[in-house]
């Protein structure tokens, strides 16, 4: 056969192959660094001269035994982090197999570093939670299990490790799934598959191990290959935060977004937010040319059939199915700045194309990440979580973010440092009837005696106020 | 009911549209960093599909080391001309005007000098806030940790302990005055995909990048392509006709060619397939000390 047929088969199907974002946690002692090296190895994406590295790199300061490669200094990429022998923040790995491509955000498990697992976690499609089958289910598989599904992270996988020395013993295996079930079935979580593996050896890996005969399941990479995840995406509320305005010439007014969930057709009845003014999608704009509809996560930009006046953080939404649109929700919050919460700090925060400014009103209740426990509200230090109040000055729409991964997150920003302070996944909206919220400034431009060409400017810099999270209200 | 895949490559393009379009919306004065090299062809693509039907709101700009290939300059003119962006060009004058290069101060001063230094002052000059890059996350093992927006703060310098949170699709931009971010759109892209993606978009890329005769000589293991006359007289006996191709482009003393006779971009990626090098390892300026990428990143250079 003609070798260029051969390949331009093999990019044909490469082409259309679907991506899996993953994310691993457990500590360096669970051996996370070998299997991800072993997945990528394996799967024979390492090249001959990272090896060649990897080789002088394990005689310098590999921690594996004499003549063994240490695959876990294939990840450890900062010097740092290799002078001291742990994985101290995300980092993000590709690799490809004939089914599939992906990325795994692998970060470390030491307590301090929760926000860097928040962090990789938050794009995942899955993830791989490590247990060293000598020591089985520990505290800290229970706070990578509930960081996880506070991520709502859909897909779970249990890697039991290590079981080359527990001579794979089946009972072993099965009272670790046990007790881990108990535990997801705590937290809600649906979908877990739990694998016996020795990432050292590459047991059940990739291909089926000889060594578990009891084990009747796939190995990890063909159930990696194969879990389907494109129903994960939420379809069916249609959300267009928009993000760019595009105006290239006096004919052309068109919306910019990722679309944010849902589906969207030509044709479409939508109504803008906060204006509720309605129209129709007239065209559904991309490089390529028009599309009849357009899905999540694509890239579109629409035009309407109405000249209506929307700016980015605006969003666009068919009328029978609206987000909550109000300034007051109840939230998890997680902390990750080193500078403790202080409430009644006004913070920045950026939901969607969307920022504002926005304050902790309340704490209800911390949540002890090790055993979950509720504990009494308190300001939050570096990597606690809590369930919050906020109130925020201009109007969000938004969703719950276990209905809707992509309009329930939001990100506070501390507006000295610029450092992101904590991010949050809103778990319901609080009905605004507390008056006091709604003070907002006003300039009332008659009284002011501001004229007619006057007023334009005003209101430019009022809106660029607003793009800055000032709201300031306008009465002509 | 359609199912609405989306594949690997679509889902990537809609990522950094995303990325590009935030950029232009939440900065004053962003740029695109250009290298002439695949990675920023794809980039400058992802930009113009990001504003189509309008125009790139930003301009581009070229740090120009004074040593690049001839031809990678011929093609960036062109392209600039072909596609009406805005380009700027920006070299380290005072340093070209002291001779400072490559053969004569060794690749570390060279590139301090002709690239970092250039690209920091040009950053200063036109008063940048946020600067796209096309790095990959594939590359290089410190840039897998680096943010897709990365803070730098007013010395241009990179602190992989102290990196913003960066959670879903939302970008923290804001900076105080002299700070600025680094913008990687392209972070998650791999090289398989940068190729697949050039395949299927059609976008020009330099000549360069397929095999070809060209005069080589060998200089410490790398196959160097004697560009122009600056190639020291005493290698000139050693030149040889061979043919090569180059996977990465760069200053051309510093870059080196493989051998190769793939003249299409399908024989590239079949070639890619089966080799047994990754591509920095043409790419001298790695190697120069332990962990090399990231002090270089550290210090402002990407």
């Amino acid at each position: 056969m003609d070798k260029s047929l051969d390949i331009k088969a093999f990019l044909d199907a490469d082409e259309k192959k679907d991506l899996l974002r993953l994310l691993t946690a457990g500590s360096v002692d669970d051996g996370k660094s070998t299997l991800i090296g072993r997945l990528l190895f394996d799967s024979k994406k390492l090249y001959e001269d990272q090896l060649t590295a990897l080789e002088r790199d394990s005689k310098r300061v590999g921690n594996a035994g004499a003549g063994q490669i240490d695959y876990a200094l294939l990840l450890d990429g900062l010097k740092a982090e290799r002078e001291e022998g742990i994985t101290i923040d995300v980092a993000y790995r590709y690799f490809s197999t004939n089914a599939r491509k992906f990325i795994i955000a692998d970060t470390p498990g030491h307590e301090q570093y929760t926000r860097n697992m928040i962090t990789g976690g938050s794009t995942a499609n899955l993830a791989i939670i490590l247990v060293d089958a000598r020591t089985g289910v520990i505290t800290q598989t229970r706070r990578h299990t509930f960081l996880v599904s506070l991520l709502g992270i859909k897909h779970i996988v249990l890697a039991v490790n290590k079981m080359d020395l527990v001579d794979f013993d089946q009972k072993v295996f099965n009272d670790i799934t046990a007790e881990y079930l108990k535990l997801t079935d705590q937290l809600g979580i649906e979908d877990v598959t739990c694998f016996p593996l020795s990432a050292l050896d590459g047991d059940n890996v990739v291909e089926k191990s000889q060594r578990t005969p009891w084990y009747e399941g796939p190995s990890l990479l063909d159930f990696l290959e194969n879990v389907p995840i494109h129903l994960d995406r939420n379809m069916q509320d249609f959300r267009y935060p928009v993000q760019y305005v595009l105006r290239p010439n006096l004919d052309f007014r068109g919306f910019c977004a990722k679309i944010a969930s849902g589906v969207v057709r030509k044709g479409d009845e939508i109504v803008a937010l906060p204006s509720l003014k309605r129209s129709r999608v007239k065209s559904i704009v991309t490089y390529e040319g028009e599309l009849q509809e357009a899905f999540c996560p694509q890239c579109v930009t629409l035009t309407l059939e109405d000249e209506i006046d929307i700016s980015r953080g605006e969003m666009l939404v068919h009328p029978d199915n609206l987000p909550h649109i109000g300034r007051r929700f109840e939230t998890m919050l997680v902390w990750m700045d080193e500078e403790p919460m202080n409430r009644g700090k006004q913070f920045f925060l950026k939901h969607n194309t969307n920022t504002t400014r926005a304050t902790v009103d309340a704490v209800d209740f911390r949540v002890d990440v090790n055993t979950m426990e509720h504990l009494e509200g308190a300001d939050l230090r570096l990597n606690e979580i809590a369930s919050v109040r906020i109130t925020t000055a201009k109007t969000l729409f938004f969703d719950s973010y276990a209905q809707n991964r992509a309009t329930g997150n939001f990100v506070l920003i501390d507006p000295i440092t610029n450092n992101t302070s904590a991010v949050g996944m809103i778990v319901r909206p609080i009905e605004d009837n507390d008056e006091a919220y709604d003070a907002l400034p006003v300039l009332d431009l008659t009284k002011l005696g501001i004229t007619a060409e006057q007023q334009q400017v005003v209101e430019k810099v009022v809106k660029e106020l607003s793009r800055q999270g000032l709201e300031i209200k306008i009465i002509k | 009911m359609s199912t609405y895949n989306i594949s690997h490559l679509q889902e990537l393009e809609a990522e950094s549209i995303h990325i590009i379009r935030e950029v232009a919306a939440e900065f004053e004065n962003p740029v695109m960093l250009y290298s002439i090299g695949k990675d920023s062809s794809v980039m400058v693509r992802l930009a113009e599909k990001a504003f189509a039907p309008g125009k790139v709101p930003f301009p581009l700009m070229h740090i120009d080391s004074r040593w690049k290939f001839r031809e990678m300059i011929e093609f960036r003119d062109s392209y600039a001309k072909k596609y009406g962006w805005n380009l700027i060009v920006e070299s380290n004058e005072e340093a070209f005007n002291a001779g400072v290069g490559p053969f004569t101060h060794g690749s570390k001063v060279h590139t301090d000098l002709m690239k970092t230094k250039a690209l920091l002052d040009a950053l200063n000059k036109y008063k940048f806030d946020a600067a796209f890059g096309g790095a990959r996350r594939d590359e290089e093992k410190s840039r897998a940790k680096e943010r897709i927006f990365s803070f730098r703060d007013q010395f241009q310098q990179w602190d992989p302990k102290n990196q913003r949170p960066e959670l879903w699709d939302i970008y923290n931009s804001r900076v105080h005055k002299g700070e600025s971010i680094r913008v990687f759109p392209l972070s998650n892209w791999t090289e398989l995909d940068i190729w697949q993606y050039i395949r299927l978009e059609n976008i020009p890329i330099v000549p360069l990048y397929y095999a070809k005769e060209r005069p080589c000589v060998e200089i410490d293991g790398n196959l160097i392509m004697a560009d122009d006359d600056r190639l020291p007289k005493e290698l000139l006996p050693q030149v040889k006709n061979r043919m090569v191709r180059f996977r990465t482009l760069g200053c051309w003393p510093l870059t080196g060619a493989v051998e190769s006779e793939a003249a299409t971009i399908e024989e590239i990626v079949e070639e890619m397939m089966t080799t047994t090098k990754s591509e920095r390892t043409t790419r001298v300026i790695d190697f120069d000390q332990e962990a090399s990428m990231e002090q270089k990143k550290r210090e402002g250079y990407f």
